[in-house]
C-alpha cells in the first residue's frame, strides 16, 4: 500500500476490504484502530455486565446466598474497575473519538498515527496486566482506599502497574486528539463551523491530559507502598489516607467529565440531524463543554464531604459543585430548545438520545442532593449514590454511546441496523434501566448501604424490583447486540448519508475508503443548517 | 497506508511542538502529585524534614546541579547547531549532553550506595520516602532522555538531521530542558531545607 492517497482520484476501497490479521493489528487506520477500541470496550461492557448480573442475583435475597461475602467483595470491585477503566472512559473518545474525529473535520488521519496504534496496544498490555492481577483478586472497590489497598493480600501492585497503562493509553489519545484538532482541519472549517462532537472530544482529551497522570502518579506511589514500605498514606507511618483520597478524586472526578461530555457531544450531533432543525445555542454548547471540563477540576473534594475534609473546604467545593450544573443545564436546555417545533423522526439513534436527555436529567438533579453538604451526610455510601451515578453513566454515557452506535452503524460498517429489533431493544433497556435503578434511589434514602453482601429483609421487595430489572435490562442488550452481528451480515446496504446529516463523514461513502475522502472537502459553513429554510449564517450565533 | 503516513502530515513542526507541550504538560501534573505530597508532609513534619535532609550530601548534589545546567546549555547548542544545517556541532552537542546525563547517575548511584550503607531506605522515614520516590523518577526520565539521544546520535550519523529536518533534535530539547527543571526544584527541595 504505497499510493499517495491525493492521486487516486478514481475508485476506492473501503477501509475494510484488507481482511488479514496483520493488517488489523498493525494498522496506522484511524478507522481500524477506532474499531478496533470499539470491539474491545464493548466486549469489557458485556464481562462487566454480566458480573453486575451475579451481583444483582446474590441481592435478591437479603441473607447469605450464592458465594461468600469475600466473592461478593471481590465481584463487585472487578465490576467496578472493568466497567470505569476498561469500558466507560476508553468507550466514546477512543472508539467513536478516533473513527470520526478526522472525519468529520475532514482530514485524512489523526495527525499521529503511529502514536495512535501504540496507544491501543498501551491499552491491551494494561489489559493483560490487569487479567493477570486477577491470580489474587482485588477487594477494596473500584477506589482502592488506603490503608486497606496496603494492607490486603491482593495484587493491588500488578493492578496498578495495569491501571497505569491503561491511563497511559488515554493520555496519548488525548494528545493525538488535541493535536489533530488543531492542525488537521479542513480548509476553511474554523473554531465555530467544527461540529459539536469535535468541542466535546476537544474539552474531553484536555481532561485526559491533565487529569490522568496524577492517578498515574497514585497508583505509582501506591505501589511503592506495598514494595518499597513507604509510609505517604498509611496512618501509621505518619502519613495521611486522605491524601490519597484527594490524588484519587483529583484524577476520578474530572474522568467523570471523560465519560460524559463526548456522549453530549454525541446528543449534540443527533439532536439537530433528528428535529430537522439547526442546534440551538451552538457557541453555549461549545463554550459549556469546555466550561465543564475546566470547573470540573474544582469539584473533587465533594466526595470527601464525610472523610474529615474540614467545614469550609466542604462548603467551597459544595458551591463549585453546584456551579458544574450551570453549563450542564445549558446544554439541556438548548437540547430541549432544537427539539421544539422541530421536525422530529424517532429513529433509534433519536430514541437514545431522548433517552439520554431523560434519564441524564434525573442524574444530573441527584447529583445536586449529594452535591449539598447536609443531604450528602445522610445519603453518603448508600445506594442512593449508586442510583445516581448509574443514572449518570449509564443513563447518560451509555445512552450516547448507543445513540452514537446506532447513529454510526451505518457509517462504520457499510450496513443499515434492524430498526424493528432497535426499537424493541431500546424499550426494553429503557424500562429494565429504570426497574433496576430507580428503586435505589429510595432504598438509600431508607439507609440502605452501598457494597454490602447482606442487607436487612425490609430492603427486600424493592431488591427484587431492581433485580428482575437488571434482567429485563440484559435482555434488551442482548437484542441490541443480536441486531449489531445480526445486521453486520444481513443488514441492507448502507447509503452515504442514510439520516441526511450535514457533518463531513456523511459526505464520504459507507464504510469510507481507506483516505476518508476522494478530495479533502472545502468548508464554507457550519453543519446545522437543517429544516426547510436554511439559515444564512455561516457559523453559531455571530458572524465574526 | 503505513508507508506514507509520515508524509501526509507535512509541516510536522506545529504538530510536533503542540504534542510536545501537552506531554510536558501531563509530566508536569505527574511530578505535580509528587510535589504535592512533598509540601504536605513538609508542612505537617518541618523537624523531620529539617534533620532528614542535613543527611544528603550537598557537594554531590550541588555538582549534579552544575552538570544537568551544563547538559542544558549543550542541548540548546545542539538545536542551534542544527538549524543552521552543522550536523557535526549537533553531533557533538548531543554526545555533551548524554556524558552530562550519564555523569549525573553516576553521581546519584554514588549517593544512593551512601544513603543505603547508612540505612537509609524509602521504609525509613516519610523523607527518605519522598527522596527515593522524587530523585527516582526523576532519575528515570534522565535514562529516557538518554535513550533518545543515542537514537538522535545514530540517526544523525545516517545524515537524516539537516537545517530543514530537525523536529525530533527540538523535541528532545524540550524534553530535556524539562527534566533539568525538575531537578532545579528537586535540589533545593532536598538538599537545602532551611
Amino acid at each position: 500500500m504505497d499510493h499517495a492517497p491525493e492521486a487516486t482520484a478514481g475508485h476506492h476501497g473501503s477501509y475494510l476490504a484488507e481482511k488479514t490479521l496483520r493488517s488489523w493489528a498493525l494498522t496506522l487506520d484511524h478507522k481500524r484502530i477506532g474499531v478496533l477500541y470499539i470491539c474491545t470496550t464493548l466486549f469489557f461492557f458485556l464481562v462487566g455486565g454480566v458480573v453486575a448480573l451475579l451481583l444483582r442475583l446474590k441481592l435478591l435475597t437479603p441473607g447469605p446466598a450464592l458465594f461468600s461475602d469475600h466473592t461478593y467483595n471481590v465481584l463487585f470491585t472487578i465490576h467496578g474497575a472493568i466497567m470505569i477503566f476498561l469500558f466507560v472512559i476508553p468507550a466514546i473518545p477512543s472508539s467513536l473519538g478516533n473513527f470520526f474525529i478526522p472525519l468529520m473535520i475532514g482530514a485524512r488521519d489523526v495527525v499521529f498515527p503511529r502514536l495512535n496504534l501504540f496507544s491501543y496496544w498501551c491499552f491491551v498490555a494494561g489489559i493483560v496486566v490487569i487479567l493477570g492481577s486477577l491470580v489474587s483478586p482485588m477487594d477494596t472497590g473500584w477506589t482502592f482506599y488506603t490503608p486497606y489497598s496496603e494492607q490486603t493480600s491482593a495484587a493491588v501492585t500488578v493492578l496498578s502497574g495495569g491501571l497505569f497503562l491503561v491511563g497511559l493509553s488515554s493520555i496519548l489519545t488525548g494528545l493525538n486528539f488535541i493535536v489533530t484538532i488543531h492542525t488537521m482541519r479542513a480548509p476553511g472549517m474554523t473554531w465555530y463551523r467544527m461540529p459539536l462532537f469535535i468541542w466535546a472530544m476537544y474539552a474531553t482529551s484536555v481532561i485526559q491530559v491533565l487529569a490522568t497522570p496524577v492517578i498515574g502518579i497514585t497508583f505509582i506511589l501506591l505501589a511503592a507502598e506495598r514494595v518499597l514500605g513507604i509510609g505517604f498514606f498509611d496512618p501509621a507511618k505518619g502519613g495521611d489516607p486522605l491524601l490519597f483520597q484527594h490524588f484519587f478524586w483529583f484524577y476520578s472526578h474530572p474522568v467523570v467529565y471523560v465519560m460524559i461530555l463526548p456522549a453530549m457531544g454525541i446528543i449534540s450531533e443527533v439532536v439537530p440531524v433528528f428535529s430537522r432543525k439547526p442546534i440551538f445555542g451552538y457557541r453555549a454548547i461549545a463554550y459549556s463543554a469546555l466550561a465543564i471540563a475546566f470547573i470540573g477540576f474544582l469539584v473533587w473534594g465533594h466526595h470527601m464531604f464525610v472523610s474529615g475534609m474540614g467545614t469550609l473546604a466542604g462548603i467551597v467545593f459544595s458551591f463549585l459543585t453546584f456551579f458544574v450544573a450551570v453549563p450542564t443545564g445549558v446544554k439541556i436546555f438548548n437540547w430541549i430548545a432544537t427539539l421544539y417545533r422541530g421536525s422530529i423522526s424517532l429513529d433509534s439513534p433519536m430514541l437514545y438520545a431522548l433517552t439520554f436527555i431523560f434519564l441524564f436529567i434525573i442524574g444530573g438533579l441527584t447529583g445536586l442532593f449529594l452535591g449539598s453538604l447536609a443531604t450528602d451526610v445522610h445519603v453518603h455510601d448508600t445506594y442512593f449514590l449508586v442510583a445516581h451515578f448509574h443514572y449518570t453513566m449509564m443513563g447518560g454515557t451509555v445512552m450516547g454511546l448507543f445513540a452514537g452506535l446506532h447513529y454510526w452503524f451505518p457509517k462504520v460498517t457499510g450496513r443499515m441496523l434492524n430498526e424493528k429489533l432497535a426499537k424493541y431493544a431500546w424499550g426494553l433497556i429503557l424500562v429494565g434501566f429504570n426497574l433496576t435503578f430507580f428503586p435505589m434511589f429510595i432504598l438509600g434514602m431508607q439507609g440502605m448501604p452501598r457494597r454490602y453482601a447482606e442487607y436487612p429483609a425490609k430492603y427486600q421487595g424493592l431488591n427484587i424490583v431492581a433485580t428482575v430489572g437488571s434482567w429485563v435490562l440484559a435482555l434488551g442488550v442482548f437484542l441490541m447486540f443480536l441486531n449489531f452481528i445480526r445486521s453486520l451480515r444481513r443488514g441492507g446496504l448502507a447509503p452515504d448519508n442514510p439520516w441526511r446529516g450535514l457533518t463531513l463523514e456523511w459526505s464520504t461513502s459507507s464504510p469510507p475508503p481507506e483516505e476518508n475522502f476522494a478530495e479533502i472537502p472545502t468548508v464554507s459553513e457550519w453543519p446545522y443548517n437543517y429544516g426547510e429554510k436554511p439559515e444564512r449564517r455561516t457559523e453559531g450565533k455571530r458572524e465574526r | 497506508m503505513s508507508a506514507d503516513a509520515g508524509n501526509k502530515h507535512a509541516g510536522a513542526p506545529v504538530s510536533a511542538r503542540l504534542g510536545i507541550w501537552a506531554f510536558l504538560a501531563t509530566e508536569l501534573l505527574l511530578f505535580g502529585g509528587l510535589f504535592t505530597a512533598y509540601t504536605v508532609f513538609r508542612i505537617s513534619y518541618p523537624d523531620l524534614f529539617h534533620l532528614q535532609h542535613l543527611k544528603l550530601n550537598r557537594i554531590l548534589g550541588a555538582s549534579n546541579t552544575v552538570i544537568l545546567l551544563t547538559s542544558s546549555l549543550s542541548m540548546a547548542l545542539a538545536i542551534a547547531a542544527i538549524r543552521q544545517g552543522q550536523r557535526k556541532l549537533m553531533e557533538i552537542g548531543v554526545a555533551t549532553t548524554l556524558f552530562c546525563g550519564a555523569c549525573f547517575l553516576g553521581i546519584k548511584y554514588l549517593e544512593w550506595s551512601e544513603d543505603f550503607a547508612r540505612g537509609l531506605f524509602p521504609r525509613s522515614n516519610l523523607f527518605f520516602g519522598l527522596y527515593f520516590v522524587m530523585t527516582g523518577l526523576h532519575g528515570l526520565h534522565v535514562i529516557l532522555g538518554m535513550a533518545v539521544m543515542v537514537w538522535l546520535l545514530i540517526k544523525g550519523r545516517q545524515g537524516v538531521f539537516s537545517g530543514d529536518y530537525n523536529t525530533p533534535v527540538e523535541i528532545t530539547g524540550l524534553y530535556w530542558h524539562f527534566v533539568d527543571i525538575i531537578w532545579i526544584y528537586l535540589f533545593p527541595l532536598f538538599y537545602l531545607v532551611g
